[in-house]
């Protein structure tokens, strides 16, 4: 993995628990949310970089998930809706000594604030973006939101929603994405690998988070909690590992221990389809590759979920590739300009180079 | 050839005032070669005019260059279409510039040019309305074909039918010439004929005694790399130039003396106003020893001050073309967060946008550069024409009670100045801040005296470094909403800065610790101490130019009106009348003693180019009566029309 993401953040000598990055703020979201699990998550993996904590900013937008700066006991902003990419480009650009992390939700980051989500991607702008995607409009009591399933009786909706929904990754990496993963809020162990993952990528990291709302959308996610359910209905992506899931075919049965499904490219369509294995055996399935210089398996894989049964759904890293980023090659266009220039000089540049003088 | 000393003889006025005096023979001196007769001026005013395409903005940009570094003092008006290439040869696709030099010290662009250069039937005709009779024409026969002047409406040729009598018309084959010109160069006749614009230059340059070693240096290093087009351009405008001094048709030449009494003692440059307005960013960073940050969008007539500042990188500018005007102000807002001295830069449609994160620097109270080169409106509106109708959307445009101040420049060297104070504004204040410039002040381009740096004002600001309040058990914390006594500003304290961990946004806070608070007693209390701390912003006090002290009435301006409105004082004064004139650079807070300024006259005339915004401000602050005297048409008020406007109101008081 490289590490050079966190190499201009100053360090911390002293030790730190997740306790430091507590704010003293009462949390006030529903009993019940999935934010708990993600806050608890982010507070207990933080100390592991050993950042110097002032040195961290949370910028969010506006949704129950954009409280969240208030609770970290970093620096923060709660913004407005939709503009925390915006808002977190100018100061990761002008401060490259600072880690910034974006919270947003599938409203503020995917209807409002869609278009600064994908041109902070584009950029590759040193951010790592937390998208908590529970599908439905909370903050604003429970109207359907732009990954909403089609046909979705909301309150604006009572005889259902008409939108096609985003696939949040199948757009950031349509974006040009260099990292791109899901997770799960109740899967604390997969969500922190994640974040690890995250923090430590140079440039731009979109990390979606299905979270439950409890109140408006509640079970949301059911299918990939469900012990029974899940193991049909996640795939746990890990580079370099063969995309298998599903109950285990164990060696008795004369398989090789790992899932009974398997993915694997349609020799006509080209597409990525499930396969049993145990009908076909293992050969020809997919080993999972997340620095493919090429998205188009990530793509591939990103719409491989059932929109509706949420069969099939990848979990894990999908793609993380190394290419410049925006603050990087900002910084070096200004040093290449005091290079070729010299430092600027205020009188001279006041003064051009045509001017006339006037005696008293 | 006279017909610019006739028009001299029919305006003529003392040496020491300005408009309308026209051309004035003050000495015709003798010709100093051969059979060509040199008159001296005191002042002229020349447009150039032609097709979109024609290289009228460049030719202009020269000759104003070149005059000033004559010494002249001068001032223009570049006016042009939206459009990039407008249909040819017609009326909409006309773009022209309009420039007014003088051997003494000028405020305008002028009223009505002396000089009209017509490229095409189109350009004579769209500004044939502005030349009073007697001023000379030159026109470009070759563009006067049948279709070219059929396609503008000339049923007759112009030139021939006796429609421009009154005026002393000089025919010449401008294109033909040109292309002769360059006979021997392998360009063909369409590559060649585009360096008529520069034999006009020359033959300009020749008929007013302009320097021409800037000229021929720059068109070296514009066609750098085109080492041929270069010399095309040279030998096309050394062409124009001879043309006029053997051709018969030009008979005299004249001449404008520098205007050596007009400025006070230094070292002197020409600068547009949106130059000037970069380097007052720039200046700014410098000054309070903070990185500048641009973020920004494309947009008419501001996108020259994002091109400026991207050269500047050297001076620790960032510039960040954003994919939106929001994001362009958001990450200005987050730069400012990080402690940069952040500014965003738009026309009149990019503030509507902007709106809601200027109300969030409001709610955060961070240091914030909102610039608005203002342009005609609503909506898309005359993107290349300047307006001063934001004025409101400045003062009230955001949701809530969200006070920002606002500062205006008056004349293109003053966006220097002004930039200065509006970012000191930000920073003391720690407040966003709108600049008022407009597409008049950002085109147009004056003589500017270049400051001596050490003169400038220090803007550093501290930052907050250590806790700054004892809770009762004695613990040091940080509170981000803890101000200062005095200016009501809160800590500004930057990521980075150990101990100082602070979360803020745009929810209503508790003052002091900043914490979300619903209080209704603590919003009442937050809403009254933003608008104090604006309402606290110190201002200089208004000056009142009223020279016996016998005035009556007083015209109050602001922003780019200064220059019309002063020659209009002037003219009024030249007359025998009294006037007091007063103009406002802070709009917000206006200065303390306006109400007495205002009381202080019988009558108060502003003048404005909206329909009467300021008016409506003055009234409802001061409860007092305003005569609003307004123009939207897109242009910059002429002297002699708001000179008449007062000399009725000083008449009658």
């Amino acid at each position: 993995m490289p590490t050079e993401a966190l190499t201009l953040v100053p360090k911390t000598d002293t030790k730190q628990t997740m306790k430091d990055f507590k704010s003293d703020q009462e949390v006030r979201w529903c009993p019940g949310c999935g934010d708990y699990a993600i806050l608890a998550a982010v507070q207990g993996f933080l100390p592991e970089l050993g950042l110097a904590r002032e040195n961290i900013t949370f910028i969010s937008g506006i949704g129950c998930s954009s409280r969240f700066p208030y609770y970290m006991n970093t620096y923060g902003m709660h913004s407005i809706h939709g503009r925390a990419p915006a808002i977190a480009t100018g100061l990761a650009t002008a401060r490259r000594d600072l880690s910034v992390w974006v919270v947003t939700g599938d409203g503020d980051a995917l209807s409002i604030g869609g278009n600064h989500l994908i041109h902070a991607l584009r950029r590759n702008v040193n951010l790592k973006i937390l998208l908590f995607n529970n599908r439905i409009y909370g903050l604003t009591k429970g109207q359907y939101s732009p990954t909403s399933e089609t046909g979705k009786i909301t309150k604006s909706t009572p005889m259902g929603s008409l939108d096609a929904p985003f696939n949040p990754l199948s757009l950031a990496l349509g974006a040009e994405a260099s990292f791109v993963a899901r997770t799960v809020d109740s899967d604390r162990q997969h969500l922190t690998s994640v974040l690890r993952e995250a923090a430590q990528h140079k440039g731009s990291a979109l990390i979606e988070i299905y979270q439950n709302c409890n109140i408006f959308n509640d079970g949301a996610f059911e299918a990939l909690k469900d012990k029974q359910q899940a193991q049909e209905a996640v795939i746990r992506l890990e580079h370099g590992a063969p995309i298998r899931f599903g109950t285990p075919w164990t060696e008795e049965e004369g398989g090789d221990g790992l899932g009974r499904k398997g993915v694997v490219r349609d020799g006509e369509t080209g597409d990525l389809v499930v396969v049993d294995v145990t009908e076909r055996g293992a050969e020809g399935v997919l080993t999972h590759n997340a620095h493919a210089a090429s998205p188009t398996t990530a793509f591939a894989l990103s719409r491989l979920a059932d929109n509706d049964t949420l069969h099939h759904t990848p979990i894990g890293v999908l793609r993380q590739v190394q290419r410049a980023v925006y603050d990087d090659q900002m910084a070096d266009q200004m040093d290449a300009a005091v290079e070729r220039n010299g430092k600027g000089d205020l009188s001279s540049l006041l003064a051009g180079k045509d001017t006339w003088t006037v005696v008293g | 050839m006279t017909s610019q000393v006739e028009q001299a003889s029919q305006d003529a006025g003392p040496a020491d005032t300005q408009e309308p005096a026209g051309l004035r023979d003050t000495a015709a001196a003798p010709a100093s070669s051969g059979a060509k007769e040199v008159r001296r001026l005191d002042r002229v005013i020349i447009r150039f005019a032609g097709d979109s395409g024609d290289g009228m903005q460049l030719t202009g940009d020269r000759f104003t260059s070149e005059t000033a570094s004559f010494g002249n003092d001068l001032s223009t008006l570049p006016n042009f279409p939206a459009e990039i290439r407008a249909p040819a040869g017609t009326l909409p696709g006309v773009s022209s510039f309009q420039l007014h030099f003088a051997d003494h010290d000028i405020l305008t662009p002028g009223d009505a040019p002396n000089v009209l250069v017509a490229m095409n039937p189109a350009a004579l005709k769209a500004n044939i309305a502005d030349v009073p009779r007697g001023a000379e024409i030159i026109v470009n026969t070759d563009e006067f074909s049948k279709r070219a002047m059929a396609k503008v409406g000339y049923d007759a040729n112009p030139l021939e039918d006796g429609s421009l009598s009154a005026f002393s018309v000089h025919p010449v084959p401008l294109t033909t010439l040109t292309v002769e010109a360059l006979k021997g160069y392998e360009l063909t006749r369409k590559e060649a004929g585009r360096s008529k614009n520069m034999f006009a230059l020359g033959l300009l340059s020749w008929m007013y005694h302009r320097p021409t070693e800037g000229t021929e240096a720059f068109l070296r290093q514009k066609f750098a790399k085109k080492p041929a087009i270069a010399e095309a351009n040279i030998v096309a405008f050394r062409a124009g130039w001879n043309f006029g001094e053997t051709t018969e048709d030009f008979a005299t030449s004249y001449e404008v003396a520098p205007a050596t009494k007009a400025f006070p003692p230094g070292t002197y440059r020409n600068i547009s106003g949106n130059l000037a307005l970069s380097y007052g960013l720039v200046a700014a960073g410098r000054l309070a020893e903070l990185p500048v940050y641009l973020g920004s969008y494309p947009i008419t007539p501001a996108s020259d001050i994002l091109h400026e500042l991207s050269k500047h990188k050297n001076f620790g500018v960032r510039t960040f073309q954003a994919e939106d005007e929001i994001a362009g102000i958001g990450a200005a807002l987050g730069a400012a967060f990080g402690g940069s001295l952040a500014i965003t830069t738009t026309s009149g449609p990019g503030v509507a946008l902007k709106s809601e994160t200027i109300g969030l620097a409001v709610s955060l109270e961070l240091p914030l550069l909102v610039i608005d080169i203002q342009r005609g409106g609503p909506s898309t509106g005359l993107p290349t024409k300047t307006e001063q109708a934001d004025l409101l959307q400045a003062m009230y445009g955001r949701n809530g009670e969200a006070p920002v101040p606002i500062v205006a420049p008056s004349t293109p060297g003053d966006c220097f100045t002004a930039a200065l104070e509006a970012a000191r504004i930000a920073l003391v204040y720690r407040t966003p801040v709108f600049l008022l410039s407009d597409g008049y002040l950002a085109n147009g381009s004056e003589p500017w005296r270049v400051p001596d740096t050490e003169e400038l004002p220090d803007l550093r600001v501290p930052f907050a470094t250590a806790p700054n309040h004892t809770l009762d058990d004695g613990t040091e914390v940080f509170w981000p909403y803890k101000r200062d006594p005095e200016t009501l500003a809160r800590p500004w304290a930057v990521p980075g800065t150990a101990g100082l961990e602070h979360r803020v946004g745009g929810i209503e806070k508790q003052d002091g610790t900043g914490n979300i608070s619903y209080d209704p007693a603590n919003h009442d209390h937050m809403v009254r101490t933003r608008q104090a701390k604006v309402d606290g912003v110190t201002v200089p006090d208004l000056t009142v130019d009223d020279p016996d002290g016998e005035a009556r009435v007083l015209v109050l301006g602001w922003g780019s009106t200064y220059g019309p409105i002063t020659a209009a004082v002037r003219r009024i004064r030249r007359v025998g009348g009294h006037i007091a004139q007063a103009h406002l650079r802070h709009l917000n807070p206006f200065p303390a003693n306006l109400g007495d300024v205002l009381a202080a006259y019988d009558h108060v005339i502003v003048p404005e180019m909206n329909l009467g915004q300021l008016a409506t401000l003055l009234r409802a602050r001061y409860l007092t009566d305003i005569q609003s005297v307004t123009q939207v048409t897109g242009l910059p008020f002429k002297a002699e029309q708001l000179a008449t406007v007062l000399k009725e109101a000083v008449d009658a008081h």
